[in-house]
């Protein structure tokens, strides 16, 4: 799949516009939209990449894209209302105008992955970079040997896009796992960090197949690849996405520097081998 | 002097090529003195070059003072960069403008750059425009405005004929001496009194030459532009040690993080006096109304806190590793990025740091026990 | 007979896999077989830890109950995995409930008597500690990240 780069837009600094198509809730403070371009562009993207998103006079925030990226003609946000600007973004509404540049940064090498089993670990709004590169697998699950998808979040009630998992779960081709840290009595599913499933995860399958995709809290990522390396799966088959401070999102304004790396260019998805340096060196 | 060719001439005063500048339409940007110390602002008569002035520099120390009356560019770099006009503090990216159907239409800010002359460029001020010529021109994105202004800005550099105490520009190999990214080059020979070596090193620099009919240099005045500027070389006391980039990059764990981060105050005054340093914020601000908004981009300083915030909270937040990501960055991972050191010997953030600390010797304490836990 | 089969599924297990014959038939003298429906409670906060199970099928959410609310589930345990670890540990008494959320059965190991028969044969003791400590610390170490509640937005 080959995406016309942002920089071919007239100026990488200046934002295009798109419309609010759809609106809607998915947990609390956290809402999906669906954007539709209004001026010229490139609208693909690569499963892993992200769009800087403005809202009128508040600011420019990165979000990853969540939707589809064999749907061309339009753009899929989940976003969880943090700071000023991600809260004025889930604000927005149906006919409501977002400002959008990008897509950068790099991509889950997803399309590379044929005939190997795809691990995705997953920890709350993580789940949103993977969902681009799942959908992928599951409309060519015959090329790969298997997926399995673990995902954690903090209690029932925050597991994102909950219905579309259980909905993939269904299908026989698909292991999915899910866990949470805390839960009330009447959940029946597990309770527990995603790292302890890993292992069980990937019990009966062969780790040198294994091609593993991980994204949440970077401290989940850490221990989640200690577990993967554990289970036999290389540093080489392991690619994670780092999130840092991102102003213009095309290297020229240092905030998202990890070592010699720029977030917004050589990432946000790291190939683990590259980075495994600095990933454990306090405030690098 | 002879026309097309790389060519020399004398000059006695400066100040004529100034007016013959000025007369062209041209706007100089030059060295003025404002608060005691040299700047860059736009020259509104030839005779605001100044003369006669030298500097003492030191750690933290900062001093112009008078030199010998009748020589022009006997002190060398004050607080300001050129980086300052090529990069403003302070510039607005777009405006914005609410439409009656809840969106909004955005409109670029145009460059407003009038045909400019830089006059009395370093070397070292040279070789920092190359390091932000490729941060702003990254392979894959392209800063117009940056690109426009520098494109469109006539170089007269100034070959040095002394180095501050600061200076260690020749250990960078970007100075004192100009080779290349000049339109003109000005040597004030060392010891011929009132002899400006002109040398034209564009074609650019060669029409605006011509008609100031220059008389040309002779082959001992020509061989003694070298001569003055590697005599300033070899005063320089302060050198980089080599492999600094590979010293920092094994370093991070390094004790000595420690020892400047006890000294700095993380006030980031090196980040703004260094000519390189690239960091940005963009801020969107909006009027009363809430129809219109801007987004403004500054300049920003690795050494806040903020810089590195991420929701929930700085990945940063202690001097020492704000230290390490400026001196770590600036001459070890730079490479990485840009096939190139971000210093260039300048010795700014070596003056302007109110506790001193010098880049130079913290580099020379990391080489000299690269492995300080071992031993 | 009996015995020889908990032997089997001694042996079969991740954690006593390692020991050897003569160590499981030790062990297989302290085991029985329980069954839990869906539902029930497989020892209350307070009771006395008298046994060590190893949850053969089913599920089991280990629960800290307060008085002003429902008990919170910290951790379930699936197959394979060890519940109930307070009788190693004086005073002997669990700290928190176990429920069986599916039908459970299990292998039951009674506490005091693995206790004798180590206190008896420190090589057994040993070996335990050995096999045992590697899981307990696995658990421990999950359950760190648990605290630091990663998903949590820590400005908001």
């Amino acid at each position: 799949m080959t995406v016309q780069p942002a920089s071919l837009a007239a100026d990488p600094m200046v934002p295009r516009r798109f419309r609010v198509d759809r609106a809607w809730s998915e947990i609390d403070g956290v809402r999906s939209m669906e954007l539709r371009p209004l001026d010229s562009g490139p609208v693909a993207f690569e499963p892993g990449q992200f769009n800087m998103l403005y809202a009128f006079g508040v600011g420019e925030i990165a979000v990853s894209l969540s939707g589809d990226a064999a749907q061309r003609d339009r753009l899929v946000h989940t976003t969880r209302a943090v700071g000023e600007v991600s809260r004025a973004i889930t604000q927005l509404n149906e006919g409501d105008m977002v400002g959008v540049r990008g897509p950068f940064g790099t991509a889950w090498p997803i399309a590379r992955q044929t005939g190997r089993h795809a691990v995705f670990v997953a920890g709350g709004l993580g789940l949103a970079p993977l969902r681009p590169a799942i959908y992928h697998v599951l409309a060519n699950r015959a090329d790969f040997a298997g997926l399995t998808l673990i995902y954690g979040a903090r209690s029932p009630q925050d597991l994102l896009y909950a219905d579309e998992v259980a909905r993939w779960k269904s299908r026989f081709d698909v292991e999915i796992e899910v866990t949470v840290d805390h839960a009330a009595p009447g959940w029946t599913g597990r309770v527990g960090v995603v790292t302890t499933v890993i292992d069980r995860a990937l019990a009966g399958v062969d780790p040198a197949l294994v091609s593993a995709f991980l994204c949440g809290p970077e401290i989940m990522m850490r221990y989640g690849v200690m577990s993967l390396e554990a289970a036999g799966v290389g540093q080489d088959r392991i690619w994670v996405s780092l999130e840092r401070n991102m102003k213009c999102a095309i290297g020229f304004c240092g905030h998202c520097q990890f070592g010699p790396t720029f977030v917004c260019r050589d990432g946000p998805v790291y190939r683990h081998d590259q980075i495994a340096h600095l990933i454990n060196k306090s405030e690098v | 002097m002879t026309k097309g060719q790389t060519t020399h001439g004398i000059l006695k005063d400066p100040t004529l090529l100034v007016a013959a500048l000025m007369a062209d339409g041209w706007r100089v940007i030059g060295p003025k003195v404002r608060d005691q110390a040299i700047v860059y602002e736009v020259l509104d008569q030839p005779d605001d070059l100044p003369r006669g002035l030298t500097d003492s520099q030191s750690g933290g120390l900062y001093r112009l003072e008078a030199g010998q009356p009748e020589r022009w560019f006997d002190y060398v770099v004050g607080p300001h960069s050129w980086k300052k006009w090529l990069f403003p503090a302070r510039q607005k990216l777009w405006t914005a403008t609410r439409l009656a159907d809840a969106g909004f239409e955005i409109e670029v800010s145009a460059i407003d750059w009038p045909k400019t002359v830089f006059f009395g460029v370093r070397a070292c001020e040279i070789a920092a425009m190359t390091v932000q010529d490729r941060v702003f021109d990254n392979g894959m994105f392209r800063d117009a405005a940056y690109a426009a202004r520098r494109a469109d800005t006539l170089i007269v550099a100034v070959q040095c004929a002394r180095s501050a105490e600061t200076c260690f520009c020749a250990s960078m190999n970007t100075g004192p001496g100009v080779d290349e990214g000049y339109d003109i080059a000005l040597t004030e020979l060392a010891g011929i009194s009132g002899e400006i070596l002109v040398t034209a090193g564009s074609d650019r620099g060669r029409a605006i030459l011509a008609p100031l009919a220059l008389p040309s240099a002779t082959d001992g005045q020509i061989a003694a532009g070298p001569a003055t500027t590697a005599a300033a070389a070899a005063s320089q006391s302060r050198a980089m040690v080599p492999d600094i980039a590979r010293v920092l990059r094994e370093g991070l764990d390094h004790t000595n993080w420690e020892v400047v981060a006890d000294a700095c105050l993380s006030c980031g005054n090196c980040t703004l006096a260094c000519p390189t340093c690239f960091c940005s914020d963009v801020e969107d601000v909006s009027d009363l109304s809430g129809d219109h908004a801007e987004r403004w981009r500054s300049w920003d300083s690795c050494f806040s806190t903020d810089f590195s915030y991420v929701h929930g909270g700085a990945v940063r937040r202690s001097p020492k590793s704000q230290y390490r990501q400026w001196m770590t960055h600036k001459l070890s991972t730079w490479h990485d990025q840009f096939e190139m050191s971000g210093c260039v010997g300048c010795g700014r953030c070596i003056t302007w740091c109110p506790v001193g600390i010098d880049i130079t010797r913290e580099a020379g304490t990391f080489a000299a026990h690269p492995h300080p836990a071992e031993t | 007979m009996q015995t020889h089969g908990f032997e089997e599924i001694l042996s079969r297990h991740p954690v006593f896999a390692g020991f050897d014959g003569d160590t499981l038939s030790l062990m297989a003298g302290c085991a029985r077989n329980e069954h839990v429906q869906a539902g029930a409670i497989v020892y209350f906060e307070g009771d006395p830890a008298d046994r060590m199970y190893l949850i053969r099928h089913g599920d089991v959410a280990v629960e800290i109950g307060t008085p002003e609310r429902n008990p919170i589930i910290v951790e379930t345990l699936h197959p394979d995995d060890i519940l109930g670890w307070s009788w190693m540990v004086p005073p002997y008494r669990h700290m928190s409930q176990a429920r069986a959320t599916t039908d459970l059965r299990v292998v039951s190991l009674d506490g005091a008597c693995l206790r004798r028969k180590c206190d008896d044969n420190p090589a057994l003791g040993y070996m335990m500690f050995k096999h045992l400590l590697p899981h307990m610390a696995q658990r421990v170490r999950a359950l760190r990240l648990q605290v630091l509640d990663l998903y949590g937005t820590a400005s908001s």
